[in-house]
């Protein structure tokens, strides 16, 4: 197999806008590795509007949005393979994959960029009693049935779990005629945006069910019914408050996983909070050369995000291969933290020297906060103080510090991200 | 006419028939459901138990035993997944030691080779992970752990290749003897006429039991709840960790599955007698799971539980196997009360049966009897070269449908089309692993549903999850009739 | 008087929006908001709720049997299931481009349904 500058993992929104900027960035030798039999990612069954805001300055829908990126992989010669399965990735950067026609395969690289996606939680790591019959679906598995395969996975649903995923399907299955009851979420507030609940849900007069969650699922062979309670403050279901919900589907919309078998075996180091790789401010990886992006790095709300991350892990993929493997010398490492309200970072650390005008930094809140404060502190000096009117876990936050602020600032150990009430 | 009609395609029908099908006999097996394995096989511990704790001199005791000696000849023979990982009951209380005792003893009473006492020191050294307060243990290096699935559908694809029919989603309803002593078996499907019946109807083997004898048996449900966690967590015990057995059982124990996984269970709950269906796990259930399997692990990390299930145990009141034929019903071989050690009693169990009824019915053995059965060929751990050898010959092997567990099309292909093939999700599930990672079959639930559905020729609609009205998907979108 | 709370979706932000309006159904206010995206949706929400729907169509000519769509700007609110209705028994023809018209004018609303994928 031929060798490639720059193996990209993953076709879908991350990969395909890294592997653009890598190539715009001067990189002529990239392969993209794709699972699926066509490049996008979910990006392909996700049909509704709301994509792109931010990046085209349009709506755009699911397919759209990823056609922008696939055409510009096309025109640009950028080479992928489809059908193709990545089943191991070495700690020297030695790709092994397999499809049909070349058998298995494996690939020298020299940076390789980690754009997996992520996966939906199941039911079983839910824990949720009763049967295990037909109709429970995540809720991503059944927007593939339905989007692209065109089958109806159920009439009669109940929804698990607020995520956007969910409350598109609570719209999308309304729109196949199938009669959605509710959509129960566990916490006290929902991990979805807001206009996808006012968009989905309202608009249809489906509830959503805050602080609930499914006791029992009815029915041996297909679901019959499940059964919501009520929880307390410490997610305990409350006796008593049992409603018994007849429908043949159960669908899950409980969360998302950034998907990093990959890159646990490969030796990255992971962030136990976001379940991803953690990063530096070039996206790279504890192993020099290995980059990562997207929703594998930690689940973003917006693909647009997506986008711009993966094109900056691209750049900087592209520079690390033309100074043969190794990014701008010198500059001292600086800790990026999150405290207070703040759950995780990204990056975990920074070195000023390569930075370009500004770094960004991402982050989600642990709870919802109403007037709260997002600081920066430079080591103990406040540098930033911004009044959020409300900030909710659904949604990913960020700061921009430009690069300027970092570097008058001497002797830098870490910059804080705090979420605080003043 | 058939010989002989075993009512049952769990472990013990499928175990039965492969030692009957040495013999010059028309043999079938008829099964209620659409698979194998889907009554009590289908949902335990997956244990091959040493044996030292059954009650010196029962049935339960000798075949348990003679089933663990047999086990591994049987695995390589019929290429099923199988460790001797050794067993250990722990004590986590002084005053329990003497316990120990008496399970050794018991165990020398029954046979079981090679056990020792080890004292903490010991205990700890062979396992590091468990809880800080365990005082000693008693260790059974034969305890092994198997797929018990393909413990199940090996013996009966052995079978099968020795002439003997299946006819699944086939319901035996009434037995009935005539004037000339041949058995009539009404069905669902019609009606079936044998010489003799073997009873393996698992949970409902006293209700055939009672249709032909006076002297009644009585079978309780007794619900085992059980869960299964990431294979990240595998190795946090080597060997099968039990408490001290109980009245109920053998207790909640942790292990690792033949497959990586750590598997925790099972709750014991004697159910009432129309709840022999009830497979539902509750939430009391596995709230004790989370509480007694975390006894004698440290920091057992329940968070990483990737699925949980139940099934029900076919407890008999007086705690033992009835095997053989009934004083007033001739003809009619009985295999009930199959519970713990029930999976690992089989061969003997088999065994056992197939000898009996050579003599009863004077068999003759077949000259051509094959002991050997090829499995679906798994591709996990496979080198470089030998897959792209596999895949030359059939590209089907090069490509991944289950990302968690690294299953080909090849293999499911295998799985669908081999005789006794797969029909649903569930059967590729058991018979390859696709679906059982720790996506649950997110990712590759639409893609099997695809390959069924493209290589047995059905509409999607029936296309199931396991048989019966488990239809996966109600037809197309779009309303309109004869959409595409 | 009356005020009516609602949610702007018109970005993530999703602003808490309080629109009043007169006695005539006229609005006189809009608080609540950080942008004039917020303005705009507010007052529009009150008096003529619009949506894009998004779904797909049977497509008849190619491996794939589903082709997704979208409405190519608003339509009223009100006629989301009249449109749905529509596109449930509309058929395409492969192939089809990115925008390509699948149903023009959809129950008079003026808004083309257009495709969103190249098939």
């Amino acid at each position: 197999m031929k060798a490639y500058d720059i193996v990209i993992v993953g076709g879908g929104p991350a990969g395909l806008a890294a592997a653009v900027a890598a190539k715009r960035a001067g990189n002529d030798s990239i392969l993209i590795l794709e699972r699926d039999h066509e490049l996008g990612g979910i990006l392909n069954q996700c049909i509704h509007n709301g994509f792109g805001l931010h990046t085209f300055k349009e709506e755009l829908t699911g397919p759209e949005y990823a056609s922008r990126y696939i055409e510009q992989v096309i025109e640009l010669g950028i080479d992928y393979k489809l059908n193709t399965m990545v089943m191991d990735i070495s700690q020297d950067k030695v790709v092994t994959a397999m499809n049909r026609e070349d058998g298995m395969f494996t690939i020298p690289a020299k940076a390789v960029i980690l754009a997996m996606g992520c996966r939906e939680r199941p039911r079983g790591a839910l824990n949720i009693p009763g049967y295990r019959p037909a109709g429970i679906y995540s809720a991503g598995t059944a927007q593939r049935l339905v989007n692209i395969e065109g089958y109806m996975p159920g009439k009669e649903v109940v929804i698990l779990g607020s995520g956007d995923i969910g409350l598109i399907m609570a719209r999308r299955m309304t729109f196949e005629g199938a009669n959605v009851k509710c959509v129960a979420e566990l916490l006290p507030f929902s991990g979805g945006l807001k206009r996808n609940i006012v968009q989905c849900l309202d608009d249809y007069g489906i509830p959503l069910l805050l602080s609930h969650t499914v006791v029992d699922i009815e029915g041996r062979e297909r679901v019959e019914a499940v059964t919501i309670a009520e929880v307390d403050e410490n997610l305990k279901p409350i006796p008593g408050t049992e409603k018994r919900y007849t429908c043949d589907t159960l669908m899950l919309s409980t969360g998302l996983i950034p998907e990093n078998e990959l890159s646990r075996s490969a030796g990255v180091e992971m962030s136990p909070i976001t379940s991803g790789p953690l990063v530096n401010e070039s996206f790279e990886t504890s192993i020099p050369g290995v980059f990562a992006c997207g929703n594998v790095l930690h689940v973003h709300d917006l693909v647009d995000y997506v986008s711009e991350e993966a094109d900056k892990a691209g750049e900087h993929a592209a520079a690390y291969v033309a100074a043969d493997g190794a990014l701008a010398e010198g500059g001292e490492e600086v800790k990026v933290v999150a405290e207070g309200g703040a759950r995780y970072t990204v990056p975990t650390t920074v070195n000023v020297e390569r930075l370009g005008d500004s770094l960004t930094i991402r982050f989600r809140v642990s709870g919802v906060f109403t007037g709260s404060y997002v600081n920066v502190y430079l080591d103990d000096e406040r540098i930033s103080h911004k009044k959020k009117r409300i900030m909710a876990p659904g949604e990913m936050e960020q700061v921009v510090i430009p690069k300027s602020k970092l570097a008058e600032h001497a002797d830098l150990k870490t910059i804080t991200v705090k979420v605080e009430s003043e | 006419m058939y010989d002989v009609i075993i009512i049952g395609a769990g472990v013990t029908g499928c175990a039965v028939a492969r030692e009957l099908s040495r013999y010059e006999a028309n043999v079938c097996v008829i099964e209620s459901e659409e698979d194998f394995w889907c009554g009590t096989s289908k949902a335990h511990s997956s244990i091959v138990h040493a044996g030292f704790d059954c009650t010196p001199g029962t049935l339960m005791a000798r075949f348990n035993v003679r089933g663990n000696e047999m086990m591994e000849d049987l695995a390589k023979d019929l290429e099923i997944p199988f460790k001797r990982n050794g067993s250990l009951v722990v004590c986590i209380h002084k005053e329990e030691l003497g316990g120990l005792q008496d399970l050794y003893d018991r165990g020398i009473a029954n046979g079981v080779p090679d056990m020792k006492i080890l004292s903490r020191e010991e205990l700890l050294e062979m396992e590091p992970n468990l809880s800080d307060n365990v005082e000693g243990a008693l260790y059974a290096p034969t305890g092994g752990i198997i797929c018990p699935f393909k413990l199940n559908i090996a013996m009966a694809e052995n079978a099968n290749v020795n002439g003997v029919d299946f006819f699944f989603n086939t319901r035996a309803e009434k037995l009935t003897r005539d004037d000339e002593g041949l058995w009539h078996i009404r069905t669902n499907n019609g009606e079936y006429i044998t010489r003799y019946v073997v009873n393996a109807a698992g949970l409902y083997s006293d209700y055939f039991h009672n249709m032909v004898s006076e002297n009644k048996i009585h079978i309780t449900p007794r619900r085992g709840d059980y869960c299964i966690l990431d294979k990240e967590t595998g190795d946090l015990v080597e060997k099968t960790i039990f408490p001290q057995p109980t009245k109920m059982g053998k207790g909640i124990l942790v292990a690792p599955t033949i497959h990586g996984n750590l598997f925790v269970g099972p709750t014991a709950i004697n159910m009432d007698d129309d709840c022999k269906d009830f497979t539902a796990t509750t939430q009391e259930g596995i709230a004790e799971l989370i509480e007694k399997g975390g006894m004698y692990v440290k920091d057992l990390p329940i968070r990483k539980v990737i699925t949980s299930f139940a099934g029900n145990r076919a407890h008999e009141d007086g705690h033992e196997f009835i095997l053989g034929e009934p004083e007033d019903a001739p003809h009619f071989i009985d295999c009930a009360g199959i519970e713990s050690p029930g999976l690992t009693s089989s061969p003997a169990i088999g065994e056992y049966i197939g000898e009996m009824m050579r003599d009863m019915m004077g068999l003759k053995e077949k000259d051509n009897w094959i002991a050997t059965r090829k499995d679906v060929v798994s591709t996990e751990g496979l080198s470089l070269e030998e897959r792209n050898e596999l895949i030359k010959e059939n590209p089907a092997y090069g490509t991944i449908i289950c990302r968690c567990e690294s299953v080909t099309e090849g293999e499911i292909l295998d799985a669908i089309h081999r005789p006794l093939g797969a029909r649903s999700l569930d059967g590729v599930k058991r018979r390859t692993r696709a679906g059982t990672g720790r996506c649950q079959a997110g990712f590759c639930s639409p893609r099997v549903m695809e390959i069924l559905q493209r290589e047995l020729d059905l509409p999607m609609e029936e296309i199931t999850k396991t048989g019966g009205k488990s239809a996966m998907v109600f037809g197309r979108t779009k309303l309109e009739e004869g959409a595409r | 008087m009356e005020k009516r709370e609602l949610t702007c979706i018109g970005c993530p932000m999703g602003c808490l929006v309080t629109v009043e309006i007169d006695d005539n159904g006229e609005v006189v206010g809009v608080t609540g908001n950080t942008c004039k995206i917020g303005d705009t949706y507010g007052r529009e929400e009150v008096t003529n709720p619009t949506r894009i729907v998004t779904s797909t169509v049977i497509i008849e000519g190619a491996e794939k049997t589903r082709l997704p769509v979208k409405t190519a700007s608003s339509i009223p609110k009100s006629a989301i299931f009249d449109v749905m209705d529509v596109i449930n028994h509309a058929h395409a023809t492969a192939p089809v481009k990115i925008g390509d018209v699948v149903i023009a004018d959809v129950c008079g609303t003026g808004v083309d349904v257009v495709a969103t994928r190249a098939i």
